[in-house]
């Protein structure tokens, strides 16, 4: 549990962190002159989908966190052992990389109005995202065929879960960039889709992030 | 482009009401609709938990009488019953359910920042529940695997429902968790952007900063559930060995090998002890909210309230294994955990203190939701209390497999948080209708439910202390246990079943009220908050008509002196504030004005 406790005391701390810089150090009686226009205090300022999307990646990192904590309990048992990972893995990593990249570009020329590289960088980034996710199933195919079953070992286990997780987190993100890519194709402006693609930007390189993360747990184990 | 802030953004024409009666009632995106389903279904299937438990009492208070109920039901009963209270009613009620009424309401915004995620999140919690309610009804019915469902037994044969109940089991918990989730996200981001002008975070009523912390810690905490139930579903569907240790069943070895029964115990507890102050602070929120209101005193160390709660939400993280000492653990653990278990006792106590020096003088109003919340700090104190006896490895061992735990976890999980459900169901029913309900009917339901509930649970500590196990079907005869204990066990039934049915009480006040109660008016309570000074009441779509309030001041303004009314609204400036008397100057918003 060490590793779930870690990373829920970074996240804990960043939202009292939060709090703090809002107004949780300001005290009840503290005057507040409507005069001055201020909006509600010590709000974010940053748009709801995006706190509530990096509050979803803090729920995510504790399903992910608390999985591996359950690999690492479970891998002291007499029982476990280890596989040996795909060498595939690794190009699907670098495809990956690059569907992160791609969608760094769509979002840098989202903010200078230039629509056709916004175009270009989505559907690059879908291309590769879907190259990646046929690559893990390949690689799943790979692992069957050289007898790595599911009900094998528990290491071959949380492999398939694992990998099919986070899979199922990049498949959901398709599914808003799906959407976001239909309205550019259809001749939408920048400005209505800025938004959209910088989320996608921001959870494309979380979840590249906890891939690498995880890669590196399961090619260390 | 600079973002602007939701409040400033604020234009009602692009609040477009629903017009259909299907958009208006069924796939409502408003949050007070979303409530009251969130509510109605939740307190459904609390009944039929309530029945069971009436069913369970019934058996252990006269057993060999009631041929109908085998010991295959008791533990279908045990199970649900123990399920559906600690989830599906009191985590859906006072989240979805008061959550969704109250933070928009309290926070002065027009809904919550997602609504279609929202009427998502209740759509999802009603299929939970209804695959949860199904499997009565699959072959081998409900599962009977205790409310922890720990393996192995609770898929392997002999426990019921091996088969289908303990699947629909876990299928429901992971709906639920993702409709909670849904949920989850917009009452964080509702309360971190949407908060009108003035409302900074230390002027939020407490009710908003319980519902807050509980709503962060069943967004960290639900995942270990998910994670142990996806776990299990595979160990039991596709023959992994997460949990399940090599085995024989029926004299049959299985082909489970190595899997550990202590690592699910240690991810159901990583969310099952945060799950506890899932409901315990929401429940701590309101009670304040009651008290200051009912008592005309503004509430006792405000700030230090709030940091309770928020040392409650980061400790309760590390207190899971106390819940595992019968395990057989390294005694260093224990000690640790004994350790953060009692520290976590200080910001309860400090909570429990305040709310007492809240009354302390107070010009208390002995109405119904007042008479709840005190009687919550009597039965939180003393589920508190025996809480601290068990968080003793050396204690706690020998009482753990007692009666005396079901006193303690009822006393403090169950009767507390459900005193503080009716009182604030009685507090804001007359915004959320418009009607009041009957005092009368009001203070009968109290006291029987109050007085019944220790009637039911005083009388299990002492059978505790003899040594009485829980979860057996019947005793049976057994030398250590006297004559007195069957007796005791026969007055709990009789009191359960009373209380039982007091609750049609309640039902029936909240319904013919509907019709009959007279016109509440908008602030019948006198109230601060400011879903109290809605322009409509019911608040109508988009909440706050033409413009949004601007707070100046925080939530508690009761009695300030020199003041002619008893409380000032958070949304009157202080300009407007009657005085008491023209030559008096004292600033009422507590002396920052000259």
């Amino acid at each position: 549990m060490t590793i779930t406790l870690v990373l829920l005391g970074i996240i804990m701390a960043t939202l009292i962190g939060w709090l703090l810089r809002q107004t949780l150090n300001t005290q009840p009686w503290d005057a507040f002159d409507p005069a001055e226009n201020q909006p509600g205090r010590g709000v974010i300022m940053a748009p709801p989908s995006k706190i509530g999307l990096v509050a979803f990646i803090a729920v995510a990192t504790s399903l992910f966190a608390l999985f591996l904590s359950a690999y690492m309990m479970r891998m002291r048992l007499g029982d476990w052992r280890p596989l040996t990972e795909p060498d595939l893995l690794w190009w699907n990593t670098a495809v990956l990389v690059l569907a992160s990249f791609a969608f760094q570009l769509a979002q840098r020329a989202s903010t200078k109005d230039k629509i056709r590289t916004v175009k270009i960088g989505l559907l690059a980034g879908g291309v590769c995202t879907v190259l990646f996710l046929l690559g893990q199933l390949i690689a799943w195919q790979q692992l069957n065929a050289s007898g790595y079953l599911l009900a094998g070992n528990p290491a071959n286990a949380f492999f398939y879960i694992l990998t099919a997780l986070h899979g199922l987190h990049l498949l959901g993100g398709m599914w808003v960039w799906g959407r976001t890519t239909t309205r550019v194709l259809r001749g939408a402006n920048v400005e209505s889709v800025r938004l959209s693609v910088e989320l996608c930007t921001l959870y494309w390189h979380f979840l590249l992030l906890l891939w690498i993360g995880l890669f590196g747990f399961l090619l260390s184990t | 482009m600079a973002y602007v802030s939701l409040a400033d953004q604020d234009h009602q024409a692009d609040h477009h009401d629903p017009t259909t009666f299907i958009t208006k009632y069924i796939w409502s995106q408003d949050h007070k609709v979303i409530a009251i389903q969130y509510s109605i279904t939740a307190l459904f299937v609390g009944l039929v938990a309530l029945v069971l438990s009436g069913m369970m009492r019934l058996q252990l208070g006269f057993p060999d009488s009631f041929s109908f109920i085998t010991p295959i039901d008791y533990y279908q009963f045990i199970t649900m019953h123990g399920m559906i209270m600690v989830i599906f009613l009191l985590t859906a009620l006072f989240l979805g359910g008061f959550g969704n009424y109250l933070i928009p309401l309290m926070i002065g915004s027009r809904d919550m920042v997602f609504p279609f995620l929202n009427m998502l999140s209740f759509w999802v919690y009603f299929v939970s529940v209804i695959v949860l309610l199904a499997s009565f009804f699959v072959p081998g019915g409900a599962t009977g695997a205790g409310w922890t469902l720990y393996p192995p037994q609770a898929i392997l044969p002999g426990t019921p429902g091996h088969e289908w109940g303990i699947l629909l089991m876990l299928g429901a918990l992971a709906l639920f968790i993702v409709a909670f989730t849904m949920g989850g996200l917009n009452y964080v981001t509702t309360i971190l952007q949407a908060r009108t002008r003035g409302m900074t975070l230390m002027r939020m009523p407490l009710t908003l900063w319980g519902i807050f912390m509980a709503t962060v810690l069943g967004l960290l905490a639900f995942p270990a559930l998910f994670v142990s139930a996806i776990m299990m579903i595979l160990d039991k569907t596709a023959g992994t060995s997460f949990f399940m240790p090599a085995i024989m069943s029926m004299g049959e070895v299985l082909d489970y090998e190595g899997g550990s029964p202590i690592l699910f115990q240690h991810l159901f507890w990583f969310f099952g002890h945060p799950e506890v102050y899932i409901v315990a602070l929401p429940a701590f929120g309101l009670v304040s909210d009651l008290l200051s209101t009912h008592a005309r005193k503004s509430i006792f160390g405000y700030r230090m309230m709030v940091w309770a709660i928020l040392a409650i939400g980061g400790l309760s993280f590390i207190v899971w294994a106390h819940h595992m000492y019968v395990s057989g653990m390294n005694p260093y653990f224990g000690f640790f955990f004994a350790t953060t278990t009692l520290i976590i006792a200080v910001p309860t106590a400090i909570k429990v203190y305040n709310w007492v020096l809240t009354l302390w003088q107070g010009n208390i109003r002995m109405t119904v939701p007042m008479l709840f919340a005190i009687g919550f700090i009597f039965t939180f104190t003393h589920g508190g209390l025996t809480g601290i006896f068990l968080g003793n490895v050396v204690v706690d061992l020998p009482l753990s497999d007692t009666y005396f735990v079901v006193a303690h976890f009822h006393m403090v999980m169950g009767v507390s948080p459900i005193m503080v459900v009716f009182g604030s169901i009685y507090h804001w029913y007359p915004k959320v209708t418009g009607k009041m309900f009957n005092e009368t009917l009001g203070k009968w339901h109290f006291w029987i439910t109050f007085l019944g509930t220790y009637a039911i649970y005083l009388p299990m500590h002492y059978l505790g202390f003899l040594g009485v196990p829980r979860r057996y079907y019947s005793m049976g005869d057994t030398e250590f246990m006297p004559e007195s204990a069957f007796i005791l066990n026969q007055s709990i039934t009789i009191s359960a079943l009373i209380v039982g049915a007091a609750q049609l009480i309640f039902l029936y006040n909240i319904i013919i009220s509907l019709k009959k109660g007279k016109d509440s008016g908008p602030n019948p309570w006198q109230a601060t908050t400011l879903e109290w000074h809605t322009p409509d009441t019911p608040p109508k779509h988009g909440n706050w008509g033409r413009d949004l309030p601007v707070v100046h001041r925080w939530a508690y303004d009761y009695s300030v002196p020199g003041c002619r009314d008893d409380f000032i609204p958070q949304n009157m400036a202080p300009e407007d504030v009657p005085m008491e008397s023209d030559a008096e100057t004292r600033s009422p918003d507590g002396g920052t004005a000259a």
